[in-house]
């Protein structure tokens, strides 16, 4: 599984980053962001289903790996 | 150095102050029916929004008004939702309804920028601001407001009751943004009349807000020129310096987002702070759980903020159309309830319930697209620590009298005044 942001929805409410901050981080404008590979380890997976679930401009999906 | 002579202290010319734009009829007293005569400037909105606006979604959910000039209320998510993100067709060169409708050329840019811009300039004002508040830098501000509210429980000793609202909430975000502006602290009894000026008394004659308006902005000007003579690391000066296309900032801008961030972080933090004390206070379990397991604020906080979401913003209809069933004019206003948004349980669960571990709460309070709040990261600290403290100091409390609390009249709505028994 792996997160990603669709950067042209994102409007930085930063539920991503609070939600899990493992997985998202902020840029210099308080925009969300992937960390590393945005690959989502089993333990986090709950951390990423909030993060998703939680974004107010839904920007936010949690893909499948090929 | 050249002098920066962008701000002349000018005397006010006789009739200066008249502003130019459309003004309506001043319409006021008891609403006839919700769906055809809404007005959330009488008391019985103020006391209790939430029924009208459960009403409205069952029954017309968008509904009209023939006050102030004409508006639109819609109370779905689906509608609010849709209206924030049509910057095409809804225009924010007005914020705030009243009667008095701003002139189309005042568009894009508007009085208080960025929140009253519209695209392409709205972009570009906005970025200017957003460094500034991300959640890593108003994390600087956290220990100031940790001891600032500590200090304000210390002054409770003594007392068995004490007004959360009047005595705690307002000073809370009147101090940190004042810091951040780089005001006088000891300006902030002012501050708060310049809230109540520009956000209350909305069916007052034009006029007589003007005057309000102008007296802001002359302390803002008094404001510039202090930073002039002693330029600081605040947000007054970064204004002052700041360039949007190669030039300084004109001075309407420099001031206009100078009131923005003064007013808007006032009374909006000040309402979140208030309505969450308010709900503990009448709700014993949350209280308990609360006290008992503090890891849960961050949730419960969305939780307040969904339910009780102090903010409402206001829209300029761009031309006449068909919207979502109903025909919209040019110049119609809309009133843009985030928080009826938040109770529609086509978008939540139990959405009329307070439930404080609510995981799942995609809740609009800071508003949806580009109009997000610029100032949502501090708001979440403010009202976290606020209530940290609070509930570290002040663990149990309860009503001291429901029928003396009270609420903001307009598009802000917190307790202002809430007495709590704390001993």
């Amino acid at each position: 599984m792996k997160v990603q942001i669709d950067p042209g929805l994102c409007q930085g409410h930063g539920r991503c980053y609070d939600l899990a901050p493992d997985l998202f981080g902020a840029d210099d404008e308080g925009y969300g962001q992937v960390l590393g590979d945005g690959v989502v380890p089993q333990e986090a997976k709950h951390d990423a289903d909030l993060a998703v679930l939680n974004c107010p401009e839904q920007a936010i999906e949690l893909l499948e790996e090929e | 150095m050249a002098v920066d002579d962008r701000f002349p202290r000018l005397p006010r010319e006789p009739g200066e102050d008249e502003e130019f734009g459309t003004r309506s009829e001043i319409i006021t007293g008891p609403v006839r029916d919700w769906a055809t005569d809404f007005s959330h400037l009488e008391p019985e909105w103020s006391a209790d929004p939430y029924p009208i606006q459960d009403d409205l979604r069952q029954r017309c959910p968008i509904a009209h008004t023939e006050r102030f000039g004409g508006a639109w209320l819609p109370t779905r998510y689906e509608d609010v939702a849709a209206i924030a993100y049509d910057t095409d067709r809804f225009s924010s060169r007005a914020i705030i309804l009243s009667n008095l409708r701003p002139p189309l050329e005042l568009a894009p840019v508007g009085g208080s920028p960025p929140i009253s811009s519209d695209p392409p300039f709205h972009h570009d004002a906005r970025k200017l601001l957003l460094a500034a508040f991300t959640k890593k830098e108003v994390a600087r501000q956290e220990p100031a407001t940790r001891a600032f509210c500590h200090s304000l429980i210390d002054s409770f000793a003594g007392r068995d009751v004490v007004d959360a609202a009047y005595d705690y909430a307002q000073h809370i975000p009147v101090r940190v943004i004042a810091n951040m502006l780089g005001f006088p602290p000891e300006d902030g009894p002012q501050f708060r009349e310049f809230v109540e000026d520009l956000l209350e008394g909305i069916n007052l004659p034009p006029e007589d807000r003007q005057e309000r308006v102008s007296r802001l902005f002359d302390y803002l000007l008094d404001q510039v020129h202090a930073h002039l003579d002693e330029p600081r690391d605040d947000l007054t000066t970064f204004l002052i310096n700041a360039e949007l296309y190669g030039q300084k900032l004109s001075p309407d801008v420099v001031t206009g987002a100078m009131a923005l961030l003064l007013i808007a972080g006032i009374d909006t933090t000040w309402s979140a702070i208030g309505a969450s004390l308010w709900h503990l206070a009448k709700t014993p379990g949350d209280l308990e759980s609360l006290v008992a397991e503090p890891g849960l604020l961050p949730t419960a906080m969305e939780e307040f903020l969904r339910a009780y979401a102090p903010v409402t913003m206001a829209r300029l209809v761009k031309e006449d159309m068909h919207w979502h069933g109903v025909d919209m004019k040019a110049d119609d206003w809309i009133l843009l309830s985030f928080p009826a948004a938040n109770r529609d349980p086509a978008q939540f669960d139990r959405a009329g319930e307070v439930v404080i571990d609510r995981e799942v709460n995609r809740h609009a309070a800071f508003g949806l697209g580009i109009h997000r709040c610029v100032g949502s990261h501090l708001a979440r600290m403010e009202l976290r620590v606020a209530l940290e403290v609070w509930l570290e100091r002040i663990p149990e409390f309860t009503l001291a009298d429901p029928s003396a609390v009270t609420w903001a009249t307009g598009q802000i709505r917190g307790p202002r005044m809430l007495p709590l028994r704390v001993g």
